[in-house]
């Protein structure tokens, strides 16, 4: 569905040369829901924005839904849907007159254009509104009347840029019921961009991790926890010698023996994969030993700590978005804008 | 992609093809019917845009004549003369307003899903421009009627010639205003800069107000590097009833020149804007 190769963006940025996006290598199947995940500025809006070919590469080459987005960018156009990080409903039109036009902008027949607005409007809970102005709608019925927009033309590809940023979690959950109700009923591939990290973590079946207009790595969440992150187990003791007592016999099993934090008081903090699996045994190793905690805690490892583990940084440092990358639709028409992406 | 899809998505690629031109005509309507389908579920604007130059006809015409006292304005009397400036003065007012439209829709993100759509980058300028342009076929046509029992002989021939002429323009003159908005996206106080700092001069250095023929050499000398004065003119033969004219040619010219070259400049400007 997706095939990059070497894909570039460089932008000027007055004397300067800002590689936002270096050399992405690219493959999306059909049907795969993928989110790129990164920090502010790492290059993943660009790289959507190539896809979609809302910026034209510096270099490299990409194939979208069978076109190439240099040559064939109207065709790309065409066969993908795309709802952008702003309202892309027109605030003084109609529900129904910015659905039909829609329909209109893909060359739907009135009919068809009908039927399906009808259709969208019902699967998505927006019946009723079709002659309210977009202006008089509540924030969570403008972005699921986004979405209904990004699929009148029943793409088989959907783009979705921070989807539901500036949501409350229960809105962002009711956009997700829908967005995954019409991607099984269309079929659709998705490809979103999110600072949520739970969002990725619940909602993607591969995530890709962009840094520095790089990608650094490409996986299913699970597999990404389990090969960059670990689960962490606290467990907590009665007493400091008790505590004691569970670390030596922790050192002394080769399996825990470098996965636990050497620190006073009578809590132990052990890093391991599969934490819930492990539990039991471990608690069977330390009540042979003779200590029994009072409490144990799991806490499962999280695509932050992934990027922690790869990058040394941390994604909740910085996860608001910014003008840099993903800031208003006005700045994100700017090249000087897209130039600050990577600074 | 499954079969479903990509035989649904080849079907859609064939349908309406039809060619370049046939492409650009039903990408044009496509973004004209958008438009204008807010302008008349808004009738009390469309009312109050008919009145404004009405009103202007009524009280700058009769000082006109008084004031030049016939010098320059040839055999037409000052409503005669007055009458097809005040029209090319609605055509600019209102094309050139095209990019502040969309400086809200690019604010919203509604501009950037226009973008994403798969219509070419010339519809968006020129069925923007026609919307805008639509409205003037309606207040042309009624100013005129209201000057006839005033003393303004109609020959609607001419008058619907020269309302197709300022479409034309308009569209230029649109695309130019597209442009405009998107070089200074962010900045709404410099698009109306820009715009307001253009429009007075060429609208004063076309001759559209008072006759430049009493003018200074030196304005007569910047008035023919204006394509509006030639516009002027144009519009001025038509609505005397005259077709077969070197000034009405050159206007024809000039409107096709400011409409070429502002949809080359809008079109080149919606693609480096993706660079």
């Amino acid at each position: 569905m997706i095939h990059t190769e070497g894909l570039t963006k460089t932008f000027q940025r007055g004397k300067q040369l800002v590689h936002a996006v270096k050399g992405v290598d690219l493959d999306v199947a059909p049907g795969e829901l993928v989110a790129f995940l990164g920090p502010n500025g790492a290059g993943k809006s660009t790289t959507l924005r190539m896809l979609t070919t809302l910026l034209s590469p510096s270099s490299g080459s990409a194939r979208v839904a069978g076109a190439d987005v240099r040559t064939q960018p109207a065709l790309v156009r065409r066969r993908i849907g795309y709802i952008g990080q702003g309202n892309g409903a027109g605030h003084n039109y109609r529900v129904i007159d910015e659905l039909r036009a829609q329909g209109s902008f893909h060359r739907l027949a009135p009919a068809v254009s009908r039927e399906r607005a009808a259709e969208l409007l019902r699967a998505l809970q927006l019946n009723g509104l079709e002659k309210r102005p977009v202006m008089s709608l509540s924030g969570g019925q403008r972005r699921r009347l986004d979405v209904a927009m990004g699929l009148m033309n029943h793409p088989p590809l959907l783009f979705l840029d921070e989807p539901s940023t500036g949501m409350d979690p229960q809105g962002r959950a009711n956009l997700w019921e829908h967005i995954i109700r019409m991607r099984d009923d269309l079929g659709m591939t998705l490809v979103l961009t999110t600072h949520y990290l739970e969002e990725a973590d619940d909602m993607a079946e591969r995530v890709i991790v962009i840094d520095h207009g790089t990608v650094i790595a490409d996986d299913s969440p699970g597999r990404l926890k389990l090969d960059h992150a670990d689960d962490v187990i606290t467990l907590t003791f009665g007493a400091v010698d008790e505590a004691d007592v569970a670390k030596r016999a922790l050192r002394a099993d080769q399996r825990y023996a470098d996965r636990f934090e050497e620190r006073a008081g009578e809590a132990v903090v052990l890093a391991t994969d599969h934490g819930a699996r492990q539990l039991p045994g471990i608690l069977h190793l330390l009540e042979a030993a003779g200590a029994r905690p009072e409490a144990a805690a799991i806490r499962e490892a999280t695509l932050d700590d992934v990027f922690l583990n790869l990058t040394g940084r941390s994604l909740r440092e910085d996860d608001t978005p910014d003008a840099a990358e993903d800031g208003s639709a006005a700045a994100r028409t700017a090249n000087t804008t897209d130039g600050a992406d990577a600074a | 992609m499954n079969a479903q899809t990509i035989e649904h998505v080849h079907a859609a690629d064939e349908d309406g093809t039809g060619g370049r031109i046939g492409r650009f005509l039903s990408d044009t309507r496509a973004v004209f019917t958008r438009e204008i389908v807010v302008v008349l579920r808004d009738p009390f604007s469309l009312v109050f845009s008919l009145l404004q130059p009405l009103v202007f006809l009524a009280l700058f015409a009769p000082l006109l004549g008084g004031m030049v006292g016939g010098d320059g304005i040839g055999d037409a009397s000052a409503l005669e003369w007055f009458l097809p400036g005040v029209i090319v003065m609605i055509c600019v007012f209102g094309t050139g307003m095209t990019g502040s439209n969309l400086q809200y829709e690019m604010q919203t993100g509604s501009y950037e899903r226009i973008l994403a759509s798969p219509l070419s980058r010339a519809s968006i300028l020129t069925g923007r421009a026609l919307k805008e342009f639509a409205p003037l076929v309606v207040q042309a046509l009624v100013i005129t009627l209201v000057a006839v029992p005033l003393g303004v002989t109609p020959h609607l021939a001419h008058v619907l010639v020269g309302i197709l002429l300022l479409g034309v323009f308009g569209i230029g003159l649109g695309a130019l205003s597209y442009a405009l908005a998107i070089a200074t996206r962010g900045k709404e106080w410099m698009f109306w800069t820009v715009q307001q700092s253009l429009t007075f001069p060429l609208l004063l250095l076309s001759g559209m107000m008072l006759p430049l023929e009493t003018g200074p050499d030196w304005m007569r000398t910047v008035a023919r590097f204006n394509p509006l004065t030639y516009i002027v003119d144009a519009e001025r033969e038509l609505f005397m009833g005259t077709f077969a004219s070197s000034t009405v040619l050159w206007g024809a010219v000039a409107a096709a020149l400011t409409c070429a070259g502002g949809l080359a400049v809008g079109i080149r400007t919606i693609r480096r804007s993706a660079r």
